[in-house]
């Protein structure tokens, strides 16, 4: 038995798995499965200001290796979240990470002050859903937007900040920067890379939104590349997500530089995904004759 | 902790009952706890195809532990699970969503009206209601799948075809008109336009009338939002329009969504 306890931002956590925003609801559907306590954190669908409808459907589409969504941020909103979700979260003994989105500085900055008296552990700020065409990806593109945003954000909230990034970027080095120049306590990275698919057949497209971010095992390797990229230029810690099915996925985050991980459309075909790669990791360190996971954080080479 | 089965399940037999329609025996524990109109995720995982198929149930069978499922080979996913022998295993997890609610119309007369692929998930329902339940089955032409299972119920059988080859040429809703029928509540299943003009008839007639819907899904247990459908009032989970088709539903009172 490895110890598996990381430090994030100052906040300690049992282990370094956690859930892809946007993948795990708020816990209810997916605590029918596992025993939500025994991950490192559960990270939240995103929260905004006011419930949101989001995109028409089809909102899925299947690919090789992976999938399409756009969802378009579909959430019931702040209120509902403090009322039902945040409870229920506490009572499963939970350790929660609030993912944060808006389409303008205001919406975000009233989310995150709604969370000042919550007691929550991280907010996880979305600057790069590529879902929403205002706000979303927007903020997150270029990096004078990302270090305003965050710098706006840090100034109001008094919970560790994460900002979510976007591999839809010519430098992820150049962004992580921004975010830790705006004061960041931490970044993760990554989210969804925009696609499209396209039904030859009809000669339409398969989402109703016509592009939807790519996830799924197939992006993973773009995800190791990019947290490696980013742990090589900032100093703060990186939650690493994308494409992460098992244990393997996550060590090779972990080992690229993420203090840690994120586990998302792996869940959707596995209900036991988080349990069985901590478990995994447990394993994995046991064999290696290591600990502490803290040991290989960011030690390839 | 969970009601719902998540593991291999057992191919009792799999037949091709027509041209793309397949028939399926599986045998699960998910049977224990499954009802009329609900769904299992089956997960192929064979050329990277991730995502679950979610396929209506057709039959239960607590007896010997099966689930009997008839779906239409769609694509590349479904096309592979045909292939599955006896003996073979696949993924499955369910039962999934909620199914109609048939306790509350016990011993009283049900119009099951299915169309196309919409059919299987009535036969179970014919099979408890028996002489109480009308089935109008809506074919594309003579291709009649299932129809002799239907017959067995000693359910009474109103058909109609899109080309008119079997019983009346047009919709279930002009079969169910030519034949003056009617009952208490209808349990609905099919394409989009049929439940809609299902809808209308049933709000006309005053008919109590379910509907199970259809969307593109991924996880299956409420978690992704991808397969919402529109409400017509402010769902209480979403808190706004939306259902979740795969939690929520597949079965609807028609009332409740937008067609």
């Amino acid at each position: 038995m490895a110890s598996l306890s990381v430090n994030f931002a100052g906040v300690d956590f049992k282990n370094p798995v956690t859930t892809a925003s946007g993948t795990f609801g708020s816990g209810m559907e997916y605590g029918e499965f596992v025993d939500l306590s025994r991950l490192g954190a559960v990270t939240t669908k995103g929260v905004a200001d006011r419930p949101w409808e989001g995109n028409p459907t089809p909102r899925i589409a299947e690919v090789r290796g992976g999938m399409l969504n756009a969802i378009g941020l579909q959430n019931p909103g702040i209120d509902v979240f403090l009322e039902r979700d945040l409870p229920f979260l506490k009572e499963q003994n939970a350790r929660i990470i609030v993912n944060v989105c808006g389409h303008s500085e205001e919406e975000y900055l009233h989310v995150v002050e709604r969370l000042n008296d919550a007691a929550v552990d991280l907010l996880e700020i979305n600057i790069s859903c590529p879902n929403v065409k205002e706000g979303g990806i927007s903020f997150g593109t270029n990096p004078a937007g990302v270090e305003h945003i965050t710098k706006v954000i840090k100034e109001k909230s008094v919970h560790p900040v994460v900002m979510k990034l976007s591999p839809n970027v010519t430098s992820i080095a150049d962004i992580a920067k921004a975010a830790e120049a705006g004061g960041a306590d931490g970044i993760s990275l990554i989210n969804t890379i925009t696609g499209m698919k396209i039904d030859i057949e009809k000669r339409t497209f398969l989402l109703a939104n016509r592009t939807g971010g790519m996830s799924g095992p197939a992006i993973h390797p773009v995800a190791v590349r990019m947290v490696y990229e980013a742990h090589q230029a900032v100093r703060i810690p990186i939650i690493g997500m994308g494409g992460v099915e098992t244990y393997e996925d996550a060590v090779e985050l972990l080992l690229a530089g993420a203090t840690m991980v994120s586990v998302g459309t792996a869940n959707f075909y596995n209900p036991y995904a988080t349990t069985e790669i901590i478990d995994g990791i447990d394993a994995y360190l046991d064999r290696q004759g290591i600990g502490d996971v803290n040991d290989i954080i960011g030690s390839v080479g | 902790m969970t009601e719902k089965t998540y593991g291999m399940a057992k191919v009792i037999s799999q037949e091709k009952i027509e041209q793309d329609i397949v028939s399926l025996w599986l045998e699960t524990e998910a049977c224990q706890r499954a009802r009329c109109g609900q769904f299992v995720n089956l997960y192929s995982n064979q050329n990277g195809r991730l995502l679950p198929r979610p396929i209506s149930i057709c039959e239960i069978d607590k007896d010997v532990k099966a689930l009997r499922l008839v779906y239409r080979i769609a694509g590349e996913g479904t096309r592979e699970i045909s292939k599955l022998s006896a003996g073979e295993e696949i993924k499955l997890l369910g039962p999934l969503g909620n199914g109609f609610p048939t306790e509350e119309f016990a011993k009283r007369t049900v119009l099951l009206m299915g169309g196309g692929i919409g059919i299987p998930p009535m036969l179970e329902m014919a099979k408890a209601f028996g002489e109480k339940a009308v089935a109008v089955l809506g074919y594309r032409d003579s291709h009649t799948f299932l129809l002799e299972d239907f017959q067995k119920t000693g359910c009474r059988i109103l058909l109609s075809s899109d080309d008119g080859s079997v019983g009346v040429k047009g919709t279930v809703i002009d079969a169910l008109k030519e034949a003056k029928a009617t009952g208490d509540v209808i349990f609905a299943c099919g394409p989009k336009p049929m439940l809609r003009g299902i809808k209308a008839y049933a709000s006309d007639a005053n008919i109590k009338c379910f509907v199970s819907m259809e969307e593109r899904m991924a996880c299956g247990i409420g978690a992704c939002l991808g397969c919402v459908c529109k409400s017509t009032t402010k769902d209480p989970h979403s808190n706004v329009n939306n259902k979740r088709v795969c939690k929520d539903g597949p079965v609807f009172d028609a009332k409740e969504v937008e067609l």
